[in-house]
């Protein structure tokens, strides 16, 4: 398909989105990133059963946690797709960015660091 | 065990405001278990205060330990060699903790990050409950296993009282009238009559009623055994 999507993502595989921890969310926004989006397969589709649904439940926690320190919480967000659907891919990559770029540089990262 | 629920984010936040490098001190006891004091609830607490002093402008070190308990002695002096390197420590221990730390360390600052709340445990994922209140003289035999003390609102010796609906206790409809469901699990045993007879006053001096508690063993005092 030979399908584009914006340079701005850094892609970071796991092998279920089980494995992504409320940690590894907090630790990127804390590390400046501007957005952090979680890539799942389609809800009931989990080989491990439900690792998507506890990555979304996980999500979720972050935004509440970021609303609380008064942080946008659509930079944390939890999309679900097949790996058959590379246009799918593209156009949430593309969302994602569009997203970000409309809320602004993390407020985080513009701080002296500490 | 101790439950406990943390304390919020700009609760803890407003606490250390005026300090630049903090200690967070988990427990690896009852905090752990009911998932508020542990050592991930360390690194996350210590990932959003960073974040949310980063957002400030106002940056903060924090550095993590989680003991094995705080509630000994024995495992408090375990940060003897770094306590006084920090402006402060927030504890997520139980009560317990900030207080044991605050004796041993005189000099440092302890504020408490959790709010302890009941002595109880999970029913199921996520949802824990009150089962205990300590009242240091038990009599759960008396009532199929039940405790009125600490699960009837009006810790009633004989009951139900006439605010029993349905089940349901007239203070909270999510709480269940204990004293319902001691009835009727000794009506299914067949032996309401264990409940006929009028229990006497309560003795409440075992309880806090009596001033703060202490229990010595005294052949643990002696290292006898």
């Amino acid at each position: 398909m030979r399908l584009s999507y914006p340079a701005d993502i850094k892609i970071i595989q796991v092998p279920c989105t089980g494995r992504v921890d409320i940690l590894h969310l907090l630790n990127a926004i804390e590390d400046g990133a501007d957005g952090v989006y979680v890539a799942g397969c389609l809800e009931g589709e989990c080989h491990y059963r439900e690792g998507n649904l506890k990555a979304r439940k996980k999500v979720e926690y972050v935004k509440r946690t970021l609303t609380e320190l008064g942080i946008e919480p659509e930079r944390i967000q939890m999309y679900n797709l097949s790996s058959a659907q590379g246009a799918r891919f593209a156009q949430i990559a593309n969302e994602m960015v569009d997203t970000i770029r409309e809320l602004g540089p993390t407020p985080v990262k513009t701080s002296p660091a500490a | 065990m101790i439950v406990a629920d943390r304390k919020s984010l700009p609760e803890i936040l407003a606490m250390v405001e005026d300090h630049k490098k903090i200690l967070i001190a988990g427990c690896k006891g009852c905090v752990t278990v009911c998932n508020v004091g542990g050592l991930k609830e360390v690194e996350i607490l210590s990932s959003s205060m960073k974040i949310a002093r980063k957002k400030q402008g106002n940056g903060i070190d924090i550095d993590i330990k989680v003991l094995e308990r705080q509630c000994d002695t024995e495992y408090v002096a375990g940060i003897s060699d770094i306590v006084n390197d920090y402006d402060a420590v927030i504890s997520l221990a139980c009560g317990v903790g900030p207080q044991f730390l605050s004796e041993m360390y005189t000099d440092q600052i302890f504020y408490p990050g959790v709010n302890t709340t009941f002595f109880g445990g999970a029913t199921r994922h996520g949802v824990w409950e009150e089962r205990c209140a300590g009242c240091g003289t038990c009599a759960i035999h008396n009532f199929g296993g039940l405790c009125p003390i600490a699960r009837c609102a009006k810790s009633l010796m004989n009951g139900p009282c006439g605010g029993s609906s349905k089940g349901i206790c007239e203070v909270n409809k999510d709480t269940e009238c204990i004293w319902d469901a001691i009835v009727r699990k000794k009506m299914e045993q067949g032996k309401l009559e264990d409940l006929m007879g009028v229990k006497g006053i309560k003795n409440w001096k075992t309880a806090r009623h009596g001033g703060p508690r202490r229990s010595i063993r005294e052949e643990l005092v002696q290292g006898n055994i």
